[in-house]
């Protein structure tokens, strides 16, 4: 395997330098950015979490931890993963059912499954690696584009975990599924007549969810997102206190752990889903610019994996997971300045939490197994 | 072979996935510059603005509350100060889930479910974010303790010290006085958001009310350091609050008991008035309520059980209720047919026991059915007779009685200072065009002149007519407030003195009145006769149920309620009026045998020491009135 290796790092000037990466089933580019994320994460959670080192341990742990199950998931080769999705699927489902006959409840949702002693996590978090490989086996098993047939298939998959775990009540995580899914059947070359009559049939959908399925608790969300100054007291609180946040920031910022808004406590959640306020208050324009950048080099180089990816399967999947983190991005900056409503999107990598930072290195060690295994799999 | 054909499928597919990788490469581009101007709108455009807004959040002007003025009755008995009182507060935000919160603080109090729902209306009425708002008062040491006990299982909870309103004198002063209670909605709309950003109580009645502004002082300022929590984190500047001013009330406490004691528990309302200053010197309406409760917000059942009662405690029938002065204002109206020429002191009426227009059957009828024969003013008002009063009415039509009448303040708010009087009804041709679009006819007059039909009067009208009669015309609003940090209250809007074209025209109408009570066929002669002074008193009924033409009123045959309300009026000593009383016994049905004593009662206590005899400061300087005094020793 390794003198299978040398001969084609031959024609690779980027592979040749990195030869030993290339043999541990490592992308350099992707590994580079995410560390450079994962260090500057905890920068920004240092100050937003008012110094305090324990959350700093345990998000630098939480990394450590992905980044290994990164490396695992990289030494899969997408065809072995092909064959296991569709089983996946059934159990991930299956989870998701338990949860909603026998789940553990907390604040106010049931999403977690809870066996004392020995876990306790969220069947909706493997959801968001299932979901899109599902659509991606699903389809590539067909010549492109997808016909209606195959796309109306595709959605019966999609929305079956998306109205359970909706129904948790988890709009956001539902939401990131749904899209996840949705991204795949699009790189799969959805016709645009086809999307064009679906947005136009989602309107009355989104009518009629509004008033037989949203929750009170979501409905609210809307409505202080419409007019946040209405409901100062409640949700709203977060808008307006987050916005003021970002704006005082200005260009430059006031400075790394010079912020007021976190550092009096006036920011909620300024640990986790509202971090960039704290960051886009002490960094400024720039900081937040920095960001943006880097998260848009990690796309890049994940769109260039999903081009030279070999197989339909990791074309499509490989698509639907870069595309899906660019919406984490999107939802959580555009949530926390007020262009979205508010949902429980955490920002990729620099949240304080352990679930999120898994399952997204657990991703990114799909792209890297559908960049590494390439060659392997042109030779076979 | 598939594989040939897969090959060429591949490089569709490949196609498809690059186009679609191009479009979602734009697509994302695109979004990511939204996010970037969004930024840059927010951090540059709007810089200024949310500097400000990141800047206010740090320095909190904190509000401190100013002491509420106190209440003094006229000799500085104390009738509202305010307790030192630990209330329970509660903090939305801090509490994560409240409703839990709110779960606990019952139990741990052993609470029933509808304190949990006042606890909830009140949180409601939280103003500002983070603020702590109290929602159980008056906490005992022992509630304190559980509450210590259990804080770490009550989030957002605080036991706060705070000064809270309090009647020591319960429900004597709850219809005078008044009370405060919370701000609600409404009055948060139109209340000064600065003054009373540290307030949680208003005046909602009485003195409380009507004196609010001044009563609650100006709002004082703390500059502090808080994070969002509300914590205080250092203190930075401090203003102290104005305190509200002490307000000194014309009432006096012991006169108050004294006429509470002479209704004795009957229902009821007297209010007496000093006449020559226009001063209140007792208002009591009965029954009354403890007004403490109202403070810091009386329960569900309790309110209903105020609400619902037959006897109507929350009822201010000294301001509120109304009633036909019935013949208590026929010495009023006789000063009007004096003045107005259609009688003189010695014109005399033949009464047959009724009175009849001409070319009319309906017979107005008097209360004697036997008639009272040949009268003249002074025997028509000591014998109460109607048929003279209806002849004097009809010969004065209904334009100048109104007129007159409402000269007596009769038909409108007499009061400087009291929020909950009504004006009363006084009616006149307009008045009745627009109410009935009818005209007026001559028989309602004929019946105005005994004080029935539309006319309509609350007690302290009718005690300042009286006082009117007393005084000359001399027009002093009946007042409450006797001063306001040592001010005496000023009158806005004064109404002219009464003057008429002979000032004997008083003296006729009083000499009549002290007929009512010493005369040989005064109607209250039994109650006159054991005064020690000279009484000019008036008696009066009001029907709670009408009468048909022909029909007997029968008391036995009519329930409890429905019986008439006896009604006095008089003032005293006759010749330089100290104290004018009005007095109305709900179901009393005789003014003069029920309700003249209780105002005997009312007046002796006021002028007569403990000796049984004038109190020095009202015995009068001249000899010939001494006489007067000396009477009832022969």
């Amino acid at each position: 395997m390794s003198s299978f290796d040398r001969t084609i790092s031959t024609e690779d000037v980027l592979k040749r330098r990195s030869s030993l990466l290339q043999r541990m089933h490592i992308d350099g580019w992707l590994l580079l950015i995410l560390l450079l994320l994962g260090v500057g994460s905890l920068f920004v959670l240092y100050s937003a979490s008012g110094r305090h080192w324990d959350l700093l341990a345990k998000q630098a742990s939480s990394f450590g931890i992905g980044v290994v199950a990164m490396i695992v998931i990289a030494q899969f080769e997408p065809r072995f993963m092909a064959r296991w999705v569709p089983l996946a699927y059934v159990i991930g489902v299956s989870l998701l059912l338990v949860v909603e006959v026998m789940g553990h409840t907390a604040m106010g949702a049931t999403r977690w499954i809870n066996i004392p002693g020995v876990i306790r996590f969220q069947p909706s978090e493997l959801m968001k690696i299932i979901m899109p490989a599902t659509i991606a086996w699903y389809l590539s098993r067909h010549n492109l584009p997808p016909r209606l047939k195959h796309v109306v298939i595709s959605l019966a998959l999609i929305v079956v975990p998306f109205a359970l775990i909706a129904k948790q009540p988890d709009l956001g995580t539902s939401l990131l599924i749904l899209a996840s899914g949705a991204f795949v059947i699009f790189i799969a070359g959805l016709p645009w007549r086809w999307m064009l009559g679906a947005i136009a049939a989602s309107v009355p959908v989104a009518v009629g969810m509004w008033y037989f399925i949203l929750h009170d608790y979501q409905k609210r969300r809307v409505h202080t997102f419409l007019d946040p100054e209405s409901d100062p007291l409640g949700s709203g609180w977060n808008i307006i206190q987050s916005k003021a946040a970002i704006g005082s920031g200005g260009v430059f910022g006031k400075g790394w752990l010079l912020g007021t808004q976190s550092h009096l406590d006036f920011l909620p959640e300024s640990h986790t889903d509202f971090i960039i306020a704290v960051l886009s208050e002490e960094l400024g324009l720039v900081g937040v610019s920095l960001l943006l950048l880097v998260y848009l080099l990690l796309i890049a180089r994940g769109l260039v994996i999903t081009v030279q990816a070999q197989t339909l399967f990791g074309k499509l999947l490989a698509g639907g997971l870069t595309m899906t983190f660019f919406v984490y991005v999107f939802i959580n900056i555009g949530m926390v300045s007020g262009l979205l409503p508010v949902v429980g999107v955490p920002l990729p990598f620099i949240s304080y939490g352990g679930t999120h930072m898994v399952t997204l290195l657990s991703s990114f060690g799909i792209l890297m197994a559908i960049q590494t295994h390439r060659k392997w799999i042109a030779q076979a | 072979m598939p594989q040939p054909i897969r090959l060429k499928d591949h490089e569709k597919d490949a196609r498809v996935v690059r186009n679609r990788v191009l479009v979602g490469a734009v697509g994302i581009l695109a979004l990511t510059l939204v996010l970037f101007a969004r930024m840059y709108y927010l951090q540059v455009i709007q810089y200024d603005y949310h500097s400000t807004l990141s800047e206010n959040n740090r320095v909190h002007v904190q509000p401190i509350p100013p002491n509420r003025g106190l209440i003094y009755d006229r000799n500085g008995v104390i009738i509202a100060d305010n307790r030192p009182s630990f209330s329970l507060t509660l903090t939305r935000e801090r509490a994560g889930d409240w409703e839990t919160v709110l779960d606990t603080v019952v139990e741990v109090l052993a609470l029933t479910p509808e304190d949990r729902e006042l606890f909830e209306k009140r949180l409601r009425q939280g103003r500002r974010p983070f603020e702590p708002v109290p929602i159980y008062f008056e906490l005992s040491e022992e509630q304190i303790a559980r509450i210590a006990v259990n804080q770490f299982r009550l989030p957002g909870v605080d036991v706060a010290a705070q000064l809270v309103r309090h009647y020591p004198l319960r429900e004597h002063f709850a219809h005078s006085v008044g009370y405060v209670g919370r701000i609600n909605e409404q009055e948060l709309k139109t209340l000064d958001p600065v003054n009373y950003s540290g307030t949680h109580h208003i005046g909602k009645t009485g003195i409380e009310r009507f004196y609010e502004d001044e009563l609650h002082g100006e709002v004082g300022y703390e500059e502090v350091e808080t994070n969002a929590r509300g914590r205080v984190l250092r203190v930075l500047n401090r203003t102290d609050p104005k305190p509200g001013k002490d307000l000194q009330l014309t009432l006096d406490t012991q006169l108050q008991e004294a006429a509470e004691q002479a209704l004795g528990g009957r229902r009821g309302a007297i209010v007496a008035l000093e006449p020559s200053t226009g001063e209140v010197l007792a208002m009591v309406s009965q029954p009354s309520f403890d007004p403490n409760p109202f403070v810091t917000g009386i329960s569900f059942k309790a309110y209903a059980e105020l609400r619902d009662s037959i006897d109507r405690p929350l009822y201010n029938r000294v301001l509120r209720g109304l009633y036909p002065p019935g013949s208590t204002i026929k010495p009023v109206v006789a000063v009007a047919g004096l003045d107005a020429g259609v009688v003189t002191p010695s014109t005399r009426v033949f009464d047959p026991g009724f009175y009849q227009l001409p070319n009319y059957d309906h017979k107005y009828r008097n209360w004697n059915r036997s008639g009272d024969g040949w009268v003249d003013l002074r025997l028509a008002i000591a014998r109460s007779n109607d048929t003279y009063f209806y002849d004097l009415a009809h010969k004065m039509g209904i334009d100048r009685l109104h007129d007159y009448m409402t000269r007596f303040g009769l038909g409108q708010r007499v009061s400087l200072d009291m929020y909950e009087e009504t004006a009363g009804l006084m009616p006149s041709r307009d008045w009745k065009r627009g109410r009935y679009k009818q005209a007026w006819f001559p028989g309602e007059t004929i019946i105005l002149g005994i004080g029935q039909g539309y006319m309509q009067v609350t007690p302290l009208q009718l005690a300042q007519a009286t006082s009117l009669v007393a005084t000359h015309g001399k027009w002093i609003r009946p007042h409450l407030a006797k001063s306001l940090d040592n001010e005496p209250p000023v009158d806005p809007d004064p109404i002219p003195d009464i003057k008429l074209r002979d000032d004997r025209f008083w003296d006729y109408a009083r000499q009549g009145m002290e007929e009512v009570m010493h005369g040989e066929r005064g109607t209250a002669r039994k109650v006159g006769n054991s005064a020690v002074y000279r009484i000019a008193g008036k008696s009066g009924t009001a029907q709670v149920v009408a009468i048909r033409q022909g029909e007997r009123y029968n008391s036995a045959a009519l329930a409890e309620r429905h019986r008439d309300h006896a009604l006095f009026v008089a003032f005293a000593p006759a010749d330089d009026p100290k104290i004018v009383v009005a007095a109305m016994v709900e179901n009393g049905e005789s003014g003069s045998g029920v309700a003249a004593p209780v105002v005997k009662q009312v007046i002796d206590a006021w002028l007569l020491g403990e000796d049984g005899q004038l109190k020095p400061e009202f015995r009068p300087a001249l000899p010939m009135a001494e006489q007067k005094s000396d009477r009832p020793h022969e």
